[in-house]
Formats: structure tokens, C-alpha cells, sequence
């Protein structure tokens, strides 16, 4: 071989800068059987990352169910890919964009969003729909940060919010959903999740392994800059410091517009046959794209670089090979048809070059203007990096924090209520919804204000999907693995509400420093929590992405995995919307666990509820149980009811408990209301307020409401009629005392303008 | 008869316009490349909303140079019914076939959301299948869609009838008292779409292709799809 140039000499101490430890870079010392160039020595520090190479995780993510009936892809390739009927299936996939949000939250949250895309129509599917799961600190005050964390937690949100929309709406995908809450762990280290989900022709998948000796690999799409070096291993993959604004640098710079251009480009090139393979670069750009694609085909790659369009000049071999510029693919076509292939592109007036072939002998061999800058064989590369198995710990036993007191007999729970309505964490998000196109395509059948889950119609079949993402920081913090047991049971649940049947889950794994023993119990916990959920509801992994090091100045975030679960309707006319329909309905609540009215009065579970944190301050105690074949039992029951058409609305019980749930369904029904009488043993603080996994509410007609027992009881599932819409005062009832009685607009308004008066933004023609 | 919904880098309604008039409203309908020299064989054309170029510099502003506008500045010249709708409209506006410009909302944000148009004018070719003052629940999606226009110009839209569609409340009364309250986005007397003086050119910041069936929460734009038709039906030399 001949001996590559190295202007630098590579020293251990270089090595450190870029992230190997000594033993990794022994270990590239032994795959390569000599030292790195600087160029080499940038690949492998990409290609290691934790944000590439999943080192940390590895070894816990192989005990997570991938497998399933309808899962024709799993984990491992650009999206997971499910089949759902009718010669179609879906591709959907989440994954985080934490750092670059909180260092350039516009672009970091936009190019988060063109990532995720690109994922999807890398393999062949038309994006049709996005979700975002958001984390922020606190935007009021007194709730945990100071001043100064707050106004910045604003400018975050709002460039979070923006730079999502400006991304999604001119791509033209709709963004139908998501989640936001709010905690002081996120003040400096926000989270930005974003789930794409696509469809394809079962039979035109494409998949990103290179095969064919002397087949061209091509080069498409926006001109590589200088724009995100390292944005995988410096950013992604190392907690903050003080000087982490300094990082701006490494953030990328979306354009949705070429992205559009090249989705469109991309599926009429794979339209011609003519595309072997395909890849997107994103992060570690062309390194990844280019070893991977070999890997995956058992083959090896040469490209050489002049020939990649650049629009800086002097960029270096190791600038190039890690550039992380938004918009670009890599390709494998059939030699001989190039031609077809590179006129799609010029159709849509995209760069796209050839810049090299497939190669047997399994090298990723880079050259610059002919002259070797770096050999890597690419399966070890791409392979056959670091795998830790790190220490875990549980941590200390938390000092027991004080458990939250119910209110005695005669408190204003009205005025309480109100409260818990205007809190971030349960307030409307129509601010942040209207900012975004919910409906582009012409495809959402309810939108994200309208049902527990977003549901997309599939126009070439009667099918339509439904699509949830869900998380609990609070109670994973508590208890990691419980705590993930419930996100995996909520966005199935909310999935089922909308009459949809879970099929398949994505997850984006949110977590501190896997270097700290703490973290790590966190994440192993979080995965069996997950696995086990997602064995017991049916709905495999399919992929998704480990986000570590959101921390900053040592101060972890709690454990966030965040689940998105997708649903399948078999006929779209019976997606339902949270929303009540007609004065008269008879309001059922449905519980797979045993009612209720029987459960011991748990004061620890209270206290680790929206409302004991809202209300009182507090913070502690134990996460609800959960009861896996509860939810299974519901899920079933809520599917059946929706199948056969039995009801008006279903809305699913979760943060702020019933009576929240129960306005909700008012709200945003305009003009209906509720009016319900509860009974039980349990102060009336926990009947309103307590928050249980397990449980819907569901209305029919009154003609229904024998018929819907009937099918509850077939289900096991509790099911009782417990008052009706009206088009009266919002009302409860609990032991015959009225605790909860309201003018509904009364209710109404704080809920629904807190989000902008805490955000200082309330402008604007209404 | 023949739609032709043309296609500009960036557009991103108009596999949805493509579906409102092809799959629910079963017209004969063809994309156009927007490098097209010609639009010959249509008899109506749709420009669709969306991002062309970007908005880059200006909504609209670098669309109006395309191959295609030439041609559909022809075709409209010479009489053909031609609908923008918003960055569609956008482009009527930049390309001069319409009177006055758009600006940034008055909230400065993207708004998407279902808002209420009253039909001001049933004599043109866009709305001749809609009663006098019926009101259209359509959605908006834009963060430039306040129409501007001076006062001159505005007098002249109001004297000739070209305002075709206003902003109002859903139950909005025909004297205009609630229209303000309607208005999502600034726009001058609340002005939701306008026609050119011959009324064979007309656009709307509203997506009529996006409110045709009710599952998807208003089938209110048909009727805007309608008369068009209707108008072809109507003209010597186009059968239905």
C-alpha cells in the first residue's frame, strides 16, 4: 500500500482532542496496522462517536423487541419499515437534535426536522407526516429557574417553534403533532425530537447497501461548506460547558427548499430502476454515507474528492470528509445507466456528480485530485468501533421529599382546577400548532388539537395511520423504568383512542452522561422498561436514536425516552377526535385496571402528579403502577368500540387526570360540556386530579351506551357511565357534593391563552 | 376540458390541487413544468401554493421569471381563466396580472388555521356557482399573506368588483361589521382574494384545494372549482 502523506504527525494527545480514548485509538492503530493521517484519524473520531457508533448503548439496545408480524425493516437502516396492507407500508423513525437546538435553536430544530426527512425518503417513501417531542425549561417564573433561565427558555421555544415551521412548511410536510413540557432539568439543555413518518410501495423500498463492483457512486444535492464539522462527535457526543455557545460553529444551516428539490429528485430517480443503493448524509456526512453503504454491501468504495461539489474553496480532505452540510445524498447506480440518473437531477436542478465507484475488497479508499488521503477498510470502520459495556449504579436514595397533603373538605377545587388548566405543561398549544401546516397534502383526518393522536389518511388505500409521541420525564426520573413502561403504554394508548390499532414504535433515548454509573442504571432501566411494554402491547422497535450527554456543568436532564408509536386504521372513517359531539352523549370511563373506587388511596403516586407539582409545589413520590395487560385490555376494547362505530369521542386519561381529561373534550367541542357525578373513598383531590395509566373516556349516544357496556365487559375493561354532555356549566360531582362547577369559557381562557401570556408574545390581529 | 396545475421548484400544493380536481371532482387534469414554453390544450390554470424558489428574496418574485409565466401571461391576456392560490396568487401579484402586493402578516408568524371568507362578488368565473355573501370555511397557511394595495388602487378594486373574496367570522354579516374580526393576517379591508378587471384572473390566500371533502374538516372550496367549471361548461368550444 502506498504510504499516505500525513502533514500532521498523529499523536496520542491529537487523538484525545478528537474524542478516542487511548485504547480507541489503539484499536484504529491495529485496524489500520499503522498510524492515522489527520484525515483518517477525523474519520474514525466521527464514526466512533457515541452519536454514531452507539458504543455505550449498544450492548442494552440488543435486549429491545424488533421483531414483528407486519415489521419488514427493523432497526439498522435509514427507518423502520412496516407493513400496512394493501401493497403499502409505512417508514417512520424518530431522532433528537438537542444540542445544536439549545446552541442555534432555529437552525438546530430545522435541520433536526431535514434530517429526520431525509431518513425517510432515503428509503424510497414520501414523507407525509411530522411530530415533534419538545423539552424546555421553565417560561414562568417561580417554577425552578431564574429570571434570566427564563427569558432564555422563551427565545429557545420560540426559535425551537420557528425553526420547525419554517423547515416543515416549505417542504410541504404537515407537522401534526407532538408533545411540549416543561422542567427546570432542560434550562440548559433542551430537547428537540422529531418523528417523520412516510409511505412506499412495499415493492419499491431502497435500502443503503452498495453493491455491484464498478458501479458509480453519485453525489447529489447542496454543495458541501464548511458548515457542522464534528457536529456528530463535538456536539452531539460531549456534555456542555460554559463554552458551549462557541460551539455555534458546528451547528448545521438547513435549506428547505433544496430538500424539496432533492425529495423530489430522489424518488423520480428511483423511479428510473436505475439506483442500486442510497444513502442520506447526515451526521459525519460523507464518512458515514460512504463506509456504511460499503459495509452494508460487503463491498469497498473510492471516491476522490475534487469532485465533490464544494462552495468554499481550499477546503481540505479532512474538511470534506466531515462536513456535515444540510441536503446532500449519496447514491449507487447500475453502471451504464448513470445517464437516467443524473438527468432526473438536472431536471430538478440539483448538483450530481460522480465521485467514485464501488470497489471490491472492502476499502473505503478517498482520494484528492488522484492521490491517496486516506485507506480504511469499511466494515471495521462502520462495525466495528468501541462497545462498552459501562458501569451501572442505581443512585442514591433520594431524601425524601415532602409527599403532598390533600386539601381539607371545602377547598376550592374550581379555583385549583383553573390553575392546574393555565400550567404550561397542560395548557393549549394552539399557539405552537398554528405556527406549523397541519394539513399540507391534504391527509389529516384529525389534527394534533382535535384527537389523542394525529391520523393521517393513506389516499391510495381506505387505510389511514395514526401517530403518537409520548414521555415522562417526571416519573422516569422517579423510576426509569416504570416511567418508560408508561410513555410506551400512553402513546399506544392515544393511538388506540383515535380507533387505531399500535403496530410498530420508534424511540429517541434522551440521557445524561453514559461515563456516570447513575445514568447508565437510568438507560438499562429505560430499555427494559420499553422492552417490556413494547412486547406486552404488540409493538416492536423499530428504530430510532440514543441522544447521551444532556447534560450541562454536570447537571443531567432526567431520563427522557421519548416513544412514538404508530397505529393502523383499517378503515379511515372510523378515526375518532377527542372532542364531544352531542349534547345528550353518555360519558362512559373506561378502566382496564380494577375501578378506581377500589384502589387504596396511594398518597405517594398523588404526589408525582401534574397537580401536587402545580398546585403544591411538589415533586416526589412514586410513579402510578403499571399494568401492562390493563393497557393491552383497553387498547383491545378501545379499537373494537371504534371499529364497529360506536362512539362520538374517546380521550385518553394522563397528565392532570380526569378532570382534565374531561375538559379537554369540552374545550374542544365549542359550546358542550360536562356534567359527571363520581363516587369513591379517595379524596376528591385524587378522583379529579390523580393521573393512572389505563384509563379513556369515551362518549356515545345515549342508544350506544348499552351496546358499549356490552363490548367493555367482553374486553374485561371496567366500563361505567358516569354523567353526560351538556350544553350547560362544566360540572363534577363527587359523593353527591358539587366540587368542580364552572361557566365553561371560564375554564376555557386560561387554558387556552396561558402558553402566549407566559411567553410575553400575546400580539398580533386575533 | 382540461386543468393544468403547473409545478415550480418548491411548489407544494399541487399534488393536492391535483387530487381535488382529478380524484374528487373528476376533471380531466395535467401538471405543467414550470419550464413549459406553453400552456396549450388547458383551459384553466392553477397555480398551487407552496415555496417557489425558496420565497427566497421575495414570495413569488423569482417564479415570475419562469419559462412557464410567459406563457400563462399569454394565456391569460387572452382570456383564459387563470387561479392563483397563495404562493400562486403571490405570483399573479409579482407577475403584474393582478393589482398590489402582499406583506408579512401583522402577527409575523406563520398562521395555519380554518378561517371564514364571504363570497363579495358572484359574477366572475370563480365564484358564479356561490350564492351572494355565502360564507366559505377554507383554510389559510401563509406568513406573507397581508394584501396591500394604495388607495387608488383599492377605490378602483371596490368600484369594479374585483374584491371577490373577504375575510369575516362564521357568521359574519354581509354590511362587513365582523370582517375585521375575521382577519388572520392584516390584510387591507380584509381582502382574501381579488380578480383582475376582465375577471378572467383571479387569486386568494386561502386553499380552496384544501377544503373539498368534509372528512378533512370543510368541502367549502369546492365551490370556488365549481364555478369554473361551470364558466367552461358555459364557454363555446368546451364540452364538459
Amino acid at each position: 500500500m502506498a504510504v499516505l502523506e500525513t502533514e500532521i504527525k498523529i499523536t496520542p494527545e491529537i487523538a484525545a482532542e478528537h474524542g478516542l480514548t487511548p485504547g480507541e485509538y489503539a484499536r484504529v492503530q491495529k485496524i489500520l496496522g499503522r498510524d492515522p493521517n489527520i484525515t483518517e484519524l477525523g474519520i474514525f473520531s466521527v464514526m466512533w462517536s457515541e452519536h454514531c457508533s452507539y458504543k455505550s448503548s449498544k450492548v442494552h439496545l440488543k435486549r429491545l423487541p424488533t421483531r414483528g408480524a407486519q415489521v419488514l425493516q427493523g432497526p439498522g437502516e435509514n427507518a423502520g419499515v412496516v407493513d400496512i396492507g394493501d401493497g403499502w407500508c409505512a417508514v417512520f423513525k424518530i431522532e433528537s437534535h438537542n444540542h445544536p437546538s439549545f446552541v442555534e435553536p432555529f437552525q438546530g430544530a430545522a435541520t433536526g426536522v431535514g434530517g429526520i426527512l431525509r431518513d425517510i425518503f432515503t428509503m424510497g417513501a414520501r414523507p407525509i407526516a411530522v411530530l415533534d417531542s419538545l423539552r424546555f425549561g421553565p417560561i414562568t417564573e417561580n417554577a425552578g429557574a431564574t429570571h434570566e433561565e427564563v427569558l432564555r427558555n422563551r427565545r429557545i421555544l420560540d426559535g425551537v417553534i420557528r425553526g420547525i415551521g419554517s423547515y416543515g412548511n416549505c417542504f410541504g410536510v404537515p407537522t401534526v403533532g407532538g408533545e411540549v413540557q416543561f422542567e427546570p432539568c432542560y434550562s440548559n439543555n433542551p430537547l428537540v425530537n422529531a418523528l417523520a413518518l412516510g409511505i412506499a410501495k412495499k415493492d419499491q423500498l431502497f435500502f443503503a447497501s452498495a453493491r455491484g463492483t464498478g458501479n458509480p457512486v453519485i453525489y447529489v444535492g447542496a454543495k458541501t461548506g464548511r458548515d457542522g464539522i464534528h457536529g456528530a462527535s463535538l456536539l452531539a457526543s460531549a456534555e456542555f460547558t460554559e463554552e458551549s455557545q462557541q460551539k455555534r460553529p458546528n451547528v448545521q444551516v438547513g435549506d428547505p427548499f433544496l430538500e424539496k428539490l432533492l425529495l423530489e429528485a430522489c424518488l423520480e430517480a428511483m423511479r428510473t430502476g436505475a439506483v442500486v443503493a442510497i444513502q442520506d448524509m447526515g451526521a459525519a456526512g460523507l464518512t458515514c454515507s460512504t463506509c456504511e453503504m460499503a459495509s452494508r454491501g460487503s463491498t469497498g468504495i473510492e471516491i476522490d474528492l475534487a469532485r465533490v461539489p464544494q462552495r468554499e474553496t481550499g477546503m481540505t480532505p479532512y474538511e470534506i470528509m466531515l462536513s456535515e452540510s444540510q441536503e446532500r445524498m449519496l447514491l449507487v447506480a447500475e453502471r451504464g445507466r448513470e445517464r437516467e440518473v443524473l438527468d432526473v437531477f438536472k431536471k430538478w436542478e440539483l448538483d450530481a456528480v460522480e465521485i467514485g465507484c464501488v470497489t471490491e475488497g472492502g476499502l473505503l479508499r478517498i482520494l484528492d485530485h488522484g492521490r491517496l488521503v486516506a485507506e480504511i477498510p469499511a466494515h471495521p470502520l462502520a462495525e466495528e468501533g468501541p462497545v462498552y459495556e459501562r458501569p451501572l449504579a442505581p443512585p442514591a436514595a433520594r431524601r425524601d421529599a415532602p409527599m403532598a397533603q390533600f386539601l381539607a373538605e371545602g377547598a376550592n377545587l374550581t379555583e385549583n382546577f383553573r390553575k392546574l388548566l393555565a400550567a404550561p405543561a397542560i395548557a393549549s398549544k394552539h399557539w405552537i400548532i398554528e405556527q406549523y401546516d397541519h394539513m399540507v397534502r391534504t391527509n389529516t383526518l384529525v389534527n394534533p388539537e382535535a384527537g389523542d393522536a394525529a391520523v393521517i389518511r393513506v389516499k391510495e388505500t381506505n387505510r389511514a395511520l395514526a401517530l403518537s409521541v409520548d414521555g415522562n420525564g417526571r416519573w422516569c426520573q422517579i423510576d426509569p423504568r416504570a416511567g418508560a413502561m408508561h410513555a410506551v403504554a400512553e402513546a399506544a394508548r392515544n393511538v388506540a383512542c383515535s380507533g387505531a390499532r399500535p403496530i410498530a414504535a420508534t424511540n429517541c433515548l434522551n440521557f445524561g452522561s453514559p461515563e456516570k454509573p447513575e445514568v447508565m442504571w437510568q438507560f438499562s432501566q429505560a430499555i427494559d422498561g420499553i422492552g417490556e411494554a413494547c412486547n406486552a402491547l404488540g409493538t416492536p422497535i423499530t428504530g430510532g436514536n440514543v441522544s447521551f450527554y444532556n447534560e450541562t456543568l454536570g447537571r443531567s436532564i432526567f431520563p427522557t425516552p421519548t416513544i412514538g408509536v404508530l397505529g393502523l386504521l383499517d378503515d379511515a372513517s372510523s378515526a375518532l377526535g377527542l372532542a364531544f359531539r352531542s349534547p345528550g352523549d353518555a360519558i362512559v370511563l373506561l378502566e382496564g385496571c380494577p375501578p378506581w373506587s377500589a384502589v387504596n388511596l396511594l398518597q405517594c403516586e398523588f404526589s408525582s402528579s401534574e397537580y401536587a407539582r402545580t398546585l403544591l409545589g411538589i415533586s416526589a413520590g412514586s410513579v402510578p403502577a403499571v399494568d401492562l395487560a390493563a393497557e393491552k385490555r383497553l387498547i383491545d376494547c378501545l379499537v373494537a368500540l371504534a371499529a364497529e362505530k360506536s362512539l362520538h369521542s374517546a380521550h385518553d386519561l394522563s397528565d392532570g387526570g380526569l378532570a382534565v381529561t374531561l375538559a379537554e373534550s369540552s374545550f374542544a367541542a365549542h359550546g358542550l360540556s360536562a356534567d359527571v357525578s363520581l363516587e369513591g373513598a379517595a379524596p376528591a383531590e385524587y378522583a379529579l386530579f390523580g393521573e393512572r395509566g389505563a384509563c379513556a373516556v369515551v362518549t356515545c349516544p345515549p342508544a350506544a351506551l348499552a351496546r358499549v357496556l356490552a363490548i367493555a365487559a367482553q374486553y374485561g375493561v371496567n366500563a361505567r357511565a358516569i354523567g353526560s354532555v351538556t350544553q350547560g356549566d362544566f360540572r363534577i360531582q363527587y359523593n353527591g357534593q358539587l366540587v368542580v362547577a364552572a361557566r365553561l369559557e371560564s375554564l376555557r381562557e386560561p387554558w387556552a391563552t396561558s402558553l402566549e401570556r407566559a411567553l410575553g408574545l400575546k400580539q398580533g390581529v386575533q | 376540458m382540461k386543468f393544468g396545475v403547473v409545478v415550480f421548484p418548491g411548489s407544494n400544493c399541487d399534488h393536492d390541487t391535483h387530487h381535488a380536481l382529478g380524484t374528487v371532482l373528476k376533471q380531466p387534469v395535467e401538471f405543467i413544468w414550470h419550464q413549459s414554453q406553453q400552456v396549450n390544450g388547458f383551459d384553466a390554470i392553477i397555480l398551487p401554493g407552496g415555496f417557489s424558489y425558496g420565497d427566497y428574496l421575495r414570495t413569488g418574485a423569482i417564479a415570475r421569471f419562469s419559462p412557464v409565466m410567459r406563457a400563462v401571461e399569454k394565456f391569460a391576456r387572452g382570456g383564459g381563466l387563470v387561479l392563483g392560490v397563495c404562493n400562486g396568487f403571490q405570483m399573479l401579484l409579482e407577475a403584474g396580472l393582478l393589482p398590489g402586493a402582499v406583506l408579512r402578516n401583522h402577527g409575523l408568524r406563520f398562521i395555519c388555521r380554518h378561517v371564514h371568507i364571504r363570497v363579495e362578488n358572484t359574477e366572475t368565473p370563480f365564484t358564479c356557482a356561490a350564492t351572494p355573501g355565502q360564507i366559505l370555511k377554507i383554510p389559510i397557511a401563509h406568513s406573507d399573506g397581508s394584501y396591500f394595495c394604495d388607495e387608488a388602487t383599492l377605490a378602483d378594486l371596490e368600484r369594479n368588483g374585483q374584491i371577490i373574496f373577504r375575510y369575516t367570522t362564521s357568521d359574519g354579516r354581509p354590511d362587513g361589521r365582523d370582517d375585521a374580526a375575521g382577519n388572520p393576517n392584516g390584510a387591507i379591508a380584509n381582502i382574501a382574494g381579488i380578480s383582475n378587471r376582465e375577471g378572467n384572473v383571479a387569486g386568494l390566500m386561502p386553499h380552496p384545494e384544501r377544503a373539498v371533502e368534509a372528512a378533512l374538516g370543510s368541502a367549502d372550496g369546492q365551490v370556488i372549482f365549481r364555478s369554473m367549471i361551470e364558466t367552461l361548461v358555459r364557454q363555446v368550444g368546451v364540452s364538459a
